[in-house]
């Protein structure tokens, strides 16, 4: 479903922020992305939905290359999911208009259609009754489960999530993760970077850890919690398991 | 003082034959009106392009944007009332010129355009300022979603840039009416105009521009007003400008 | 479409322009800059003050001038200064006041005006610290404006302060409408006397274009130093 083939991305000449990375994530798998602050996992992530460009190397959706030049990237987007650190809901929207927005945009839906779409999705996060309030007014949680209730709206073939709970307050974490469980286990294909190591092993295949703009261990959870093989990944792991 | 107050001037014949001297500075403030309304449209619509363009990942854009900027607000706007009215019909080929100089109204046009431009050029910078405040993840969340430029800026960035600057853009519309004045330059009678001729009439000096300041006065009152009623009317439940 | 351009007409005018016009103008600009922000400062400082009525008045001043055009201050001031000056002096007439000194009254007033809402911000940008520790050393109301509050909304300010006189270097040239010869003025009476306008006020246009250009590009310079000393 994703692959990413040998890619390389500097931010100027000097800063290397993404070195010959190497990946996949096949239909209905879930792979959790882990390392330290500035490993480049969220920079990578956002490559795969082309929203930071790369100077090397090939990734493909769904047999769809991001660098040709004959790919409709917009459409590509929208048929990939993305749930950001801080939400990004539009704050100039209502809750259900922010869901209709590129329904009825990108995809030509009715309003009809999307709004009705939309409805659907909000029962499923549970926030059916905050349809008609701003982004503003609704907690953390609330607004996190939103913008995947949004991510959904399009009928993705796969999700992204970028650091979806680091920005929350403690208590709001579990509503949120508990959406992306249900997710996972419906078989959405997911590709999701947190430290959220309770959610990798509830339901992760693979877990991937990144340092310094590398892929330093890709392997299957069991074997990642079990002895990760690298030095870095130990520490990072006792470092984030030790509380 | 040995001046000679004389507040029933208003109510005596004027010059021209046609009603008071009162009515002559009520066709001096509607002018005013009337040449501040066209500039703003012109001051809002270039202002909007150049403004977005300069935000642009396009090179050549946001530096076209930048020379835009520069030329307009490093010359005196009566300097450039002059260069449109005095010297652009002599560069133009020869036919066009005539026309230009022989068009009715053209003070008004001129002012209307010139001030225009010299607006537009404060509306781009408040414009790119308020875009480039926004969180860099609402342009992201917005392409990920596969809205394409033109849409993410027509249905997110904008709608809420626009709102930031409100207060920003209702001084500058209240400086677009302060500058109509400068027209004076070029024989348009707007208030100040009208004032001018009054006391050149009548000898009445004081009256004469008593009467115009009262009624800036009153034109920026009733602005202020309206714009802190559509503020109001615009604002987003519980979103802080600009956090 | 630059055929017939007349460049000697320029070059003919320069000194006129130069040493009349242009002198004219920067010393209106310096002088009015300098007295602007001075009364500026004073006005900002009264509208700040524990004195309800003066800072009443100073605040209706500021919007008063803050609401009208300049070239209605222009005339304002350009007729009503010989009155005032009548009245002070207690002469019989109304006295004569020549071209620069009524452009300079008007320019300090007008600007004064814009000079003060920058330095209140400035000063209100100060911690409320900065005075309480001035007064706990003792220093008076008076001095602690004077060496501590005063000096560093100042120096906080300058490059906003610096923007405001480009604008009223630019603005200088609306005394046009009383015609009184600065630079603008000067360029246009070698353009009506010569019969080449054209060429006179794309020549102005190119020089108050490129010294705007150079001084707000050194504003944005002192910005920067500023912002990595803080």
């Amino acid at each position: 479903m994703i692959e990413i083939n040998h890619v390389s991305k500097w931010y100027g000449p000097l800063f290397q922020a993404l070195k010959d990375c190497t990946t996949s994530v096949a239909r209905g798998e879930v792979v959790v992305v882990c390392g330290p602050s500035g490993s480049g996992k969220s920079t990578l992530i956002k490559c795969v939905n082309a929203l930071e460009p790369f100077q090397q190397g090939k990734i493909i959706i769904d047999g769809i290359s991001l660098t040709d030049p004959k790919t409709n990237l917009p459409k590509l987007r929208a048929r990939v999911g993305m749930v950001f650190q801080h939400f990004e809901l539009f704050p100039h929207l209502r809750i259900i208009d922010n869901l209709c927005l590129a329904q009825e945009k990108v995809l030509g839906r009715s309003h009809d259609e999307a709004a009705a779409k939309a409805m659907k999705l909000l029962e499923r996060v549970g926030l059916t009754t905050h349809a008609r309030k701003y982004p503003a007014e609704l907690s953390g949680g609330q607004q996190q489960r939103v913008a995947i209730a949004r991510a959904l709206a399009m009928d993705p073939i796969a999700m992204l999530f970028d650091e979806p709970t680091s920005a929350l307050d403690p208590e709001m974490i579990s509503e949120v993760l508990d959406v992306m469980v249900d997710l996972a286990r419906e078989g959405m294909t997911m590709m999701v970077v947190t430290h959220e190591m309770g959610f990798a092993s509830k339901v992760a295949h693979r877990v991937i850890f990144m340092d310094q703009g590398e892929i330093v261990e890709d392997t299957p959870k069991a074997d990642f919690f079990g002895k990760p093989r690298s030095d870095r990944a130990q520490k990072f792991l006792s470092k984030i398991l030790s509380h | 003082m040995n001046y000679h107050w004389n507040w029933h001037i208003f109510f005596e014949p004027n010059p021209t034959g046609a009603g008071t001297y009162l009515d002559m500075l009520l066709s001096g403030l509607w002018l005013t009106i009337e040449t501040s309304i066209c500039a703003w449209v012109i001051a809002l619509i270039f202002g909007s392009v150049v403004g977005v363009m300069r935000t642009l990942p396009s090179k050549a854009a946001s530096w076209f944007g930048f020379a835009y900027v520069e030329f307009f607000r490093n010359m005196p706007l009566l300097v450039q009332i002059f260069l449109w009215f005095f010297v652009l019909p002599e560069l133009l080929p020869h036919a066009w010129g005539l026309w230009l100089k022989q068009l009715p109204y053209a003070p008004f046009y001129t002012a209307a355009i010139g001030i225009g431009l010299f607006m537009s050029a404060r509306v781009a910078e408040q414009v790119r300022a308020s875009i480039g405040a926004l969180p860099r993840g609402q342009k992201q969340a917005a392409t990920a979603l596969g809205l394409t430029t033109a849409q993410t800026y027509t249905y997110v960035l904008l709608p809420i840039a626009y709102r930031i600057i409100l207060p920003p853009l209702t001084s500058e519309f209240l400086n677009t009416i302060k500058n109509t004045a400068v027209a004076i330059t070029i024989g348009l009678l707007e208030l100040t105009g009208e004032a001018r001729s009054m006391q050149e009439f009548s000898f009445q000096v004081f009256e004469a521009f008593t009467a115009a300041t009262v009624m800036y006065l009153l034109i920026n009152i009733v602005v202020v007003t309206a714009m802190r009623i559509v503020e109001r009317r615009v604002a987003i439940p519980g979103y802080i400008a600009g956090k | 479409m630059f055929g017939n351009f007349d460049f000697d007409v320029i070059a003919r005018a320069l000194p006129y322009l130069f040493r009349e016009g242009m002198v004219f103008t920067l010393t209106l600009t310096a002088l009015s800059a300098l007295g602007g922000i001075v009364v500026g400062t004073l006005i900002a400082l009264l509208r700040l003050s524990g004195f309800r009525l003066l800072s009443r008045i100073a605040a209706l001043y500021v919007d008063l001038i803050r609401s009208l055009p300049l070239v209605l201050v222009i005339f304002w001031f350009y007729f009503l200064v010989p009155y005032i000056g009548q009245w002070l002096t207690g002469a019989a007439r109304p006295i004569k006041v020549g071209a620069f000194a009524s452009s300079l009254i008007t320019f300090i007033m007008f600007e004064a005006a814009y000079y003060s809402e920058i330095m209140r911000a400035g000063i209100q940008s100060i911690s409320r610290g900065q005075p309480a520790a001035a007064q706990a050393l003792g220093l008076t109301y008076g001095q602690t404006m004077r060496y501590v509050v005063l000096p560093q909304a100042f120096r906080n300010m300058l490059p906003v302060l610096l923007t405001q006189t480009i604008v009223l270097f630019q603005d200088t040239s609306l005394v046009y409408v009383v015609s009184i010869p600065d630079f603008l003025g000067a360029a246009s009476i070698v353009g009506q006397r010569d019969g080449r306008l054209v060429e006179m006020y794309l020549f102005a246009a190119l020089v108050y274009f490129v010294i705007s250009c150079v001084a707000s590009f050194g504003v944005r310079q002192l910005q920067a130093r500023i912002a990595i000393v803080r």
